[in-house]
């Protein structure tokens, strides 16, 4: 197993760094949350072609970079470092990876070019009210019409769902249950019966939306009722990514909490010399660190073909949601009373990690499927 | 004599050839380790004039292999007196070099650290045993404490203090103590966990020869931090937790005696660590798998403990690679007690009220008592945690240190602890 990164990785994290700092200051994140859509189509197009970061993990017969994961986990960690409002998560880390692991291949050579290219935006719904990720709790009817499908039912939570110009759907054949009978449909982003509502989120980074299908034209993605394995995998890939990014906003949060207290002066004297803050800073970077060592590990079994990735992946994701969260909760705490307004940026990096700490299930969640998938 | 530079190739035929040509496990194992000093392939990196090869020290490990291939016994690597070898090789005089550096490698001599007092722990320069020159000699006055196998010992690491109108760190002296005197009295230190594992020391009128003094008076502080030092980096390999051998046959036989000796101090330092190995297989027999809050506090330190070993793979493989140590190379003291704290808890809401009791009364004959007694030592020997995170947050994090209120006075000047000598 690979504990390092290369030297070409270390200068692929540079460079993305450098792109992300330039491009998305806080500024911009500011400027960019507000908007409806989360994020401005020509700016994202440019920055993403440049750096070819949804290209990254396609294989170069469909027109991507054909690198693997911990170059993903890359990305995704300056992007939680740096915040970036774009649907990169909801197209690379899920709809690219859920066609490179349920579609055919002539599916997949019409598909992820234009996703490689980064023409089209796309999103994974599986989710419905209540927002579970259990393949179980997924009701969204799929039945067969002609030579198309058509879905009934809705989604929720799903991640930049009201901007995709892809949708992949999780839907079930009506009168199956728990993981049968699930297959991955595509849907266009403006198909006719398709309502797309935002919600409204309390991380204003991260777009979530809410979708109505009512007889909404759908293609099948790979066979039908052999959707759950497909699903299952994307899954804990995505979980895989997410801890990747989490431990950069971790990260984010660790070092703008210590430069802050490097800088404030109380009682004489600058509060990084008072031992209860340094000793805060020190378990900072614990928790970061295993995070990150949890993460980086997850990520290279991923592309080693590691038959334990299912724990992995929980395993990184529960790991990840506990240091980033309690991370927050320390990074506000050291600024003080500034943490707490709105014009400070903690907040932004505070609410991602709550974000993040749900999207997909919490820490308690995986935890148990960690056990599960280790037999215990 | 050749100039060409040793390969792995070049050191392994060579030791290899040279077991072939002499070892013998009918020999006794001193007079087989006095065979080993004379070679140089006990210690192969220490000096070629003191019982070494001036080999690189990565081709111990390679020479350890060749060593096993033949079932051929080494040096004496466990305990304290590898500190004081690598002690006396980087300060000590010829004397002491001629004195002290064979028999430390053959067995002969054990020793003891005589560092730690009852006033000074983490505060260690804050040392306030006593050394004054009376005639011709020094004379030890004071109480050390936390010495690991001083009962057992010939030489004690002394550090004291010679100077009291100078500041902290520059009036301490570093003594080779001869522990075979009347002025040294060592009494067992009793620990919570009921095991004895340390001693307290106490000198009166103890007398060090002059010439047993390592540099001055004023650079005590810098050779303890040597002996620290290689404490922490495990004296360069040459020191290691020794496993006996079960082969047959005399040199065995005294082998597995003197590991005996010096691990039985050691012995429940498994339990420190939370005996994280015995949670699935506790938690199974007891039926509690099935809790589910147990189960997460199980998945808690099942995910602590592989990111701890994942942590420590990374700085290693940055190591390896060259890089300068990054902040993962730090934490592992601080993760380790964590570790082990979550582990005491686990087993402690595994055992139920059986953790209520102890000995052969309670689960695995006590293994599991003696975890929860035990894993309070992980967060405070060899560094408390306290201590850690000052050092993590200082030399990684480059936070600033606490103003100091006793570094730049003379040291009578500086409050401290009253220690009541009995």
């Amino acid at each position: 197993m690979r504990f390092s990164f290369s030297e070409e990785q270390e200068e692929f994290r540079a460079t993305v760094r450098r792109a992300l700092e330039a491009r998305s200051p806080t500024k911009e994140v500011r400027r960019l949350m507000a908007t409806d859509a989360g994020f401005e189509r020509e700016g994202w197009q440019k920055l993403n072609q440049e750096l070819g970061l949804t290209a990254l993990h396609i294989p170069e017969a469909y027109g991507g970079g054909g690198f693997g994961y911990s170059e993903l986990g890359i990305v995704l960690e300056e992007m939680g470092r740096g915040l970036l409002c774009a649907p990169y998560f909801s197209t690379a880390a899920l709809a690219t990876t859920a066609i490179l692991n349920a579609g055919t291949e002539e599916q997949k050579k019409a598909l992820l070019p234009g996703l490689a290219e980064g023409s089209v935006t796309a999103t994974l719904a599986f989710a419905e009210e209540g927002g579970s990720s259990d393949p179980a709790s997924i009701e969204l009817a799929a039945s067969p019409s002609g030579a198309t499908w058509r879905l009934d039912g809705t989604k929720s939570f799903v991640l930049d769902g009201h901007t995709a110009d892809l949708v992949v759907v999780v839907a079930r054949r009506p009168g199956s249950h728990g993981e049968d009978g699930l297959s991955l449909f595509t849907v266009d982003g403006n198909a006719s019966g398709l309502v797309r509502r935002k919600l409204k989120t309390m991380d204003e980074t991260r777009k979530l939306a809410h979708l109505t299908f009512k007889s909404v034209e759908a293609r099948l993605l790979g066979s039908e009722g052999a959707g759950a394995a497909a699903f299952a995998k994307t899954m804990q890939q995505a979980l895989i990514c997410l801890a990747n990014e989490m431990v950069g906003s971790a990260e984010r949060l660790r070092e703008d909490a210590l430069e802050y207290v490097k800088m404030r002066m109380q009682f004489g004297r600058s509060i990084a010399s008072f031992q209860t803050t340094k000793n805060k800073a020190a378990d900072m970077l614990v928790d970061v660190e295993l995070a990150k060592s949890a993460a980086y590990y997850a990520a290279a079994a991923l592309d080693e073909g590691d038959e334990d990735i299912a724990a992995l992946a929980s395993l990184a994701k529960a790991s990840a949601a506990e240091a980033c969260v309690q991370t927050a909760v320390h990074a506000v705490q050291m600024h003080g009373g500034i943490g707490f307004t709105w014009d400070n940026d903690t907040h932004l990096w505070f609410k991602r990690a709550k974000s993040s700490e749900i999207l997909f299930g919490d820490a308690n969640e995986h935890r148990e499927k960690m056990m599960q998938a280790w037999k215990i | 004599m050749s100039t060409t530079e040793p390969t792995e190739e070049s050191v392994r035929a060579e030791v290899s050839a040279w077991l072939k040509a002499h070892w013998n496990p009918d020999y006794g194992l001193v007079e087989w380790r006095e065979k080993l000093c004379e070679s140089g392939w006990g210690a192969p990196h220490w000096p070629k004039e003191w019982y070494g090869r001036d080999l690189p020290v990565k081709f111990n490990a390679i020479v350890d292999e060749e060593f096993a291939k033949v079932g051929a016994v080494g040096v004496a690597k466990a305990g304290i007196r590898t500190l004081a070898a690598a002690t006396i090789l980087a300060h000590g005089t010829d004397l002491h070099k001629q004195k002290f550096l064979k028999r430390i490698l053959t067995g002969e001599d054990t020793w003891c650290q005589l560092f730690s007092e009852p006033g000074s722990g983490s505060d260690m320069a804050g040392a306030v045993t006593r050394a004054d020159k009376r005639g011709n000699k020094w004379v030890i006055n004071g109480q050390k404490v936390w010495t690991t196998s001083a009962h057992k010992a010939h030489w004690g690491l002394l550090l004291a203090r010679a100077n009291w109108d100078v500041a902290k760190h520059k009036g301490l002296a570093y003594f080779v103590l001869d522990m075979k005197q009347p002025g040294v009295q060592v009494h067992p230190l009793k620990q919570m966990n009921g095991h004895a594992s340390f001693n307290q020391v106490f000198f009166t009128d103890a007398e060090v020869e002059p010439e047993m003094m390592i540099c001055d008076v004023g650079d005590g502080w810098t050779v303890a931090t040597t002996t620290l030092m290689h404490e922490r980096r495990g004296a360069d390999g040459l020191r290691s937790w020794a496993t006996p051998s079960d082969a047959k046959g005399r040199i065995y036989d005294e082998e597995r005696a003197e590991i005996a000796t010096v691990m039985e101090p050691y012995k429940w330092y498994p339990q420190r660590a939370g005996r994280v190995d015995l949670v699935m297989q506790r938690a199974k027999e007891t039926g509690k798998i099935n809790d589910p809050v147990i189960r997460q506090e199980i998945a808690k330190l099942l995910i602590m403990s592989k990111s701890a070993e994942w942590t420590a793979r990374r700085a290693r493989a940055a190591q390896n690679q060259g890089k300068p140590q990054g902040p993962e190379g730090s934490l592992g003291k601080l993760v380790a007690s964590h570790v082990a704290r979550q582990a005491a808890r686990v087993h402690t809401y595994i055992t139920g009220a059986d953790a209520l009791l102890s000995g052969e009364d309670s689960p695995m004959n006590g293994v599991i008592a003696e975890i929860l007694v035990s894993v309070p030592a992980s967060s405070i020997a060899g560094g408390t945690d306290e201590i850690q995170r000052n050092i993590i947050s200082e030399r990684v994090l480059k936070m600033p240190r606490e103003t100091s209120v006793d570094t730049n006075k003379p040291f009578k000047d500086v409050p401290r602890n009253i220690v009541s000598s009995s």
